[in-house]
C-alpha cells in the first residue's frame, strides 16, 4: 500500500493527528521528568489509570473522563507520601503504582473480567481513535502546552536546582505539583496511543535519546519532540502495513532511535 | 532596620539538636564570616535564614520582613555548598547564569536581549564568559562555581549568602573571587554572609565573625574576636595560628602569642 493511499483513510488521519499531539506533549513533559529523576511517574500513573479506566467502564461512563481525576489524585498522592512519611520518591511511585493496579484488577474482576474496551486501553488502539477522542487529546494537549509556556523557565529552574529556584522566588512546590498534574493529564491522553502498559516509554525514551545529542535545553526539547513524532508516524504506518500492535511498533522505533543516538554520541566522543 | 535579624532560633533534625537559641543581627554592609566545625549548624542556619528550612522555634527577618512572608528575592543572592544541580541537564553556562534573573521576572518569565547582555556582562566579571556556550555539566568544578557565582550576582543583590564558595577554586581563582566579593562589599555596600572552614580565607576580608557550634560561640567584630575569652577557650592552642591569618589586625590582638 502506498503512503498516499494510507493517508487517505480518515481513521489514519485521526490517528496521526492524535498521535503527533500526544508525541509532542509527552516528549516535552518527559524531558522535565527524566531530568528531575521522576521518569517512572509515567509507569506508576499509568497503573493508576487502569483503576480510572476500569471504573469508567464499570459505571458506563467515559473511561478517559474518569481516568483524568483518578490519575491526578494518584500523582498528588505520590507527593503526599514523600512529604509526610520517611519514603523516597521512587518508593512512593511503587506504592501508588501497586495501589492503582490492585484497585484496577479488583474493579475489573467485579465487572466480570477483561473486555475488548479494556484491552484497547491496556495495549493502545490508536487506529480506533474517534473524532471526540481526537478533540479530547487536542484539548488536553493544548492545556498542557499553555501551562508549560507560562511556567517554562520556572520548570527549568526547579528541575535544575530546586534550592536556587526557591531563593529566586519560584514556588517550587507549586511547580512540582503543576508538573505532575500536567503529566497525569498527558498520560491519560496517551492511553489510546500506546496503552497503559507502554505509556511510560513515551515519556522516557524520546527525551533519553535527545539528551544523548542535545547541546542546550531547547535543542533537547526539539530533538525529543522530533524523535517522538517520527516514531509515532512510522509506528502507525508499520503497524498498519504489517498488522501488528501500533503501541508496540511506536515504542520499538523509539528504542531504535535511542540506540542510534547513543551510538552517534559514542562516535562523536 | 537590620538586613538579617535572628531571634531565639532553635532547630533539630529529629532528636539531633542542630541549633539552640541563636540570636544575632547583621547590618547593611557588614561582611560576616561564619565559622565552626562540621555539624556545627552553619548550613542549617543559612537554610533557615533563607526559608529553605522552617525554624521550629524563634523568628527570622530579612530586611525587616518575616521570612515566611518575604518575597523580595531579587535582593538575595545565594551560592550553595556542594551544589548538585541535575547532572544531565543540557543547560549551557550562559543559560545557567541567566537563570539568576528569574527573581526579577513576572509570569510568564521570559528573557529578552537586555537580559542576555546582562548575563554576558556578569559572566565577564566572574571570568566565565570564555566558556559560555559549553554545557554546564561538562565544566570543571571551579568553572561551574564561577558560573554559579555569576548567577548569584546577576541581580546585583543587596545580601549575598555564600556557603563555602571557594572550595572548588584553585588558589589564583580563590584570590580573584575574594577580591571580587570584597570590592562588591566595599564599593556597593552589599551585605555578605560567608560560610567557610578556613579562617585564613576570610581573615583579611571580613569585619565580623560568627562562630557557631550549635550555639553562638562568638559574634562580633574582628577586633573584639581577638580579645574574646570564649573564642580563645573554644579555639584553644590554635588561636595564635588563627590570629596569624588575621593579618594587620593580628598585631593588635590582645591574646594568644600576640599579647
Amino acid at each position: 500500500m502506498s503512503v498516499i493511499e494510507f493517508l487517505s483513510f480518515s481513521f489514519v488521519q485521526r490517528a496521526l493527528t492524535a498521535g503527533i499531539l500526544i508525541a509532542v506533549i509527552t516528549a516535552i513533559l518527559g524531558t522535565f521528568l527524566v531530568l528531575k529523576r521522576l521518569s517512572l511517574i509515567g509507569d506508576s500513573l499509568s497503573h493508576v489509570a487502569l483503576s480510572g479506566v476500569a471504573l469508567g467502564l464499570i459505571t458506563n461512563t467515559s473511561p478517559i473522563f474518569v481516568a483524568v481525576p483518578v490519575v491526578m489524585a494518584g500523582s498528588l498522592l505520590v507527593f503526599k507520601i514523600t512529604e509526610h512519611t520517611k519514603v523516597y520518591t521512587d518508593s512512593a511511585l511503587g506504592i501508588v503504582s501497586a495501589c492503582g493496579i490492585s484497585f484496577g484488577l479488583i474493579i475489573t474482576s467485579l465487572a466480570g473480567g477483561f473486555n475488548v474496551d479494556l484491552m484497547s486501553f491496556l495495549f493502545g488502539s490508536i487506529l480506533t481513535v474517534s473524532a471526540w477522542e481526537l478533540w479530547l487529546a487536542f484539548t488536553l494537549s493544548a492545556a498542557a502546552f499553555v501551562m508549560i509556556y507560562i511556567f517554562y523557565n520556572d520548570l527549568i529552574a526547579v528541575v535544575f536546582d530546586e534550592n536556587f529556584a526557591k531563593t529566586a522566588g519560584v514556588n517550587a512546590k507549586r511547580i512540582n505539583t503543576i508538573l505532575v498534574l500536567i503529566s497525569a493529564v498527558a498520560i491519560v491522553a496517551a492511553l489510546k496511543v500506546v496503552g497503559i502498559m507502554l505509556v511510560s516509554a513515551m515519556l522516557i525514551i524520546p527525551p533519553c535519546a535527545a539528551l544523548q545529542l542535545a547541546t542546550n535545553f531547547k535543542k533537547a526539547l526539539l530533538l525529543a519532540c522530533s524523535f517522538s513524532v517520527i516514531s509515532v508516524i512510522f509506528g502507525i504506518y508499520i503497524s498498519f502495513v504489517l498488522n501488528i500492535p501500533s503501541g508496540a511498533a511506536i515504542i520499538i522505533l523509539n528504542i531504535l532511535i535511542l540506540a542510534f543516538c547513543a551510538c552517534i554520541k559514542k562516535f562523536l566522543k | 532596620m537590620d538586613t538579617i535579624e535572628v531571634k531565639n532560633l532553635s532547630f533539630s533534625y529529629g532528636a539531633a539538636l542542630a541549633l539552640e537559641n541563636i540570636s544575632f543581627a547583621v547590618k547593611q554592609g557588614d561582611f560576616t564570616g561564619v565559622l565552626g566545625p562540621n555539624g556545627g549548624g552553619k548550613t542549617t542556619l543559612i537554610k533557615i535564614v533563607l526559608g529553605l528550612l522552617k525554624a521550629q522555634k524563634g523568628e527570622v527577618k530579612l530586611f525587616g520582613k518575616d521570612i515566611n512572608k518575604f518575597d523580595d528575592w531579587v535582593k538575595i543572592g545565594y551560592l550553595e555548598q556542594k551544589n548538585t544541580p541535575s547532572s544531565l541537564m543540557p543547560l549551557t553556562a550562559f543559560e545557567v547564569a541567566r537563570l539568576g534573573l528569574l527573581s526579577s521576572k513576572k509570569l510568564p518569565k521570559t528573557f529578552n536581549k537586555t537580559d542576555n547582555e546582562t548575563a554576558e556582562n556578569i559572566m565577564q566579571t566572574t571570568g566565565c564568559l570564555p566558556y559560555k556556550n559549553k554545557l554546564f555539566y561538562e565544566l570543571s568544578g571551579g568553572q561551574q562555581q564561577k558560573v554559579l557565582l555569576a548567577r548569584t550576582l546577576i541581580n546585583k543583590p543587596s545580601l549575598l549568602i555564600l556557603d563555602e564558595p571557594s572550595t572548588a577554586l584553585d588558589s589564583a581563582s580563590r584570590e580573584n573571587f575574594f577580591n571580587l566579593i570584597s570590592s562588591l562589599n566595599k564599593q556597593n555596600n552589599i551585605t555578605m554572609l560567608l560560610i567557610t572552614h578556613d579562617i585564613a580565607d576570610i581573615g583579611k576580608y571580613v569585619n565580623n565573625f560568627l562562630i557557631l557550634d550549635k550555639n553562638i560561640i562568638f559574634y562580633g567584630s574582628k577586633q573584639k574576636f581577638c580579645g574574646d575569652k570564649k573564642a580563645e577557650e573554644y579555639f584553644g592552642p590554635y588561636t595564635p595560628h588563627l590570629m596569624d591569618h588575621l593579618h594587620a589586625d593580628a598585631k593588635s590582638c590582645p591574646f594568644g602569642r600576640h599579647q
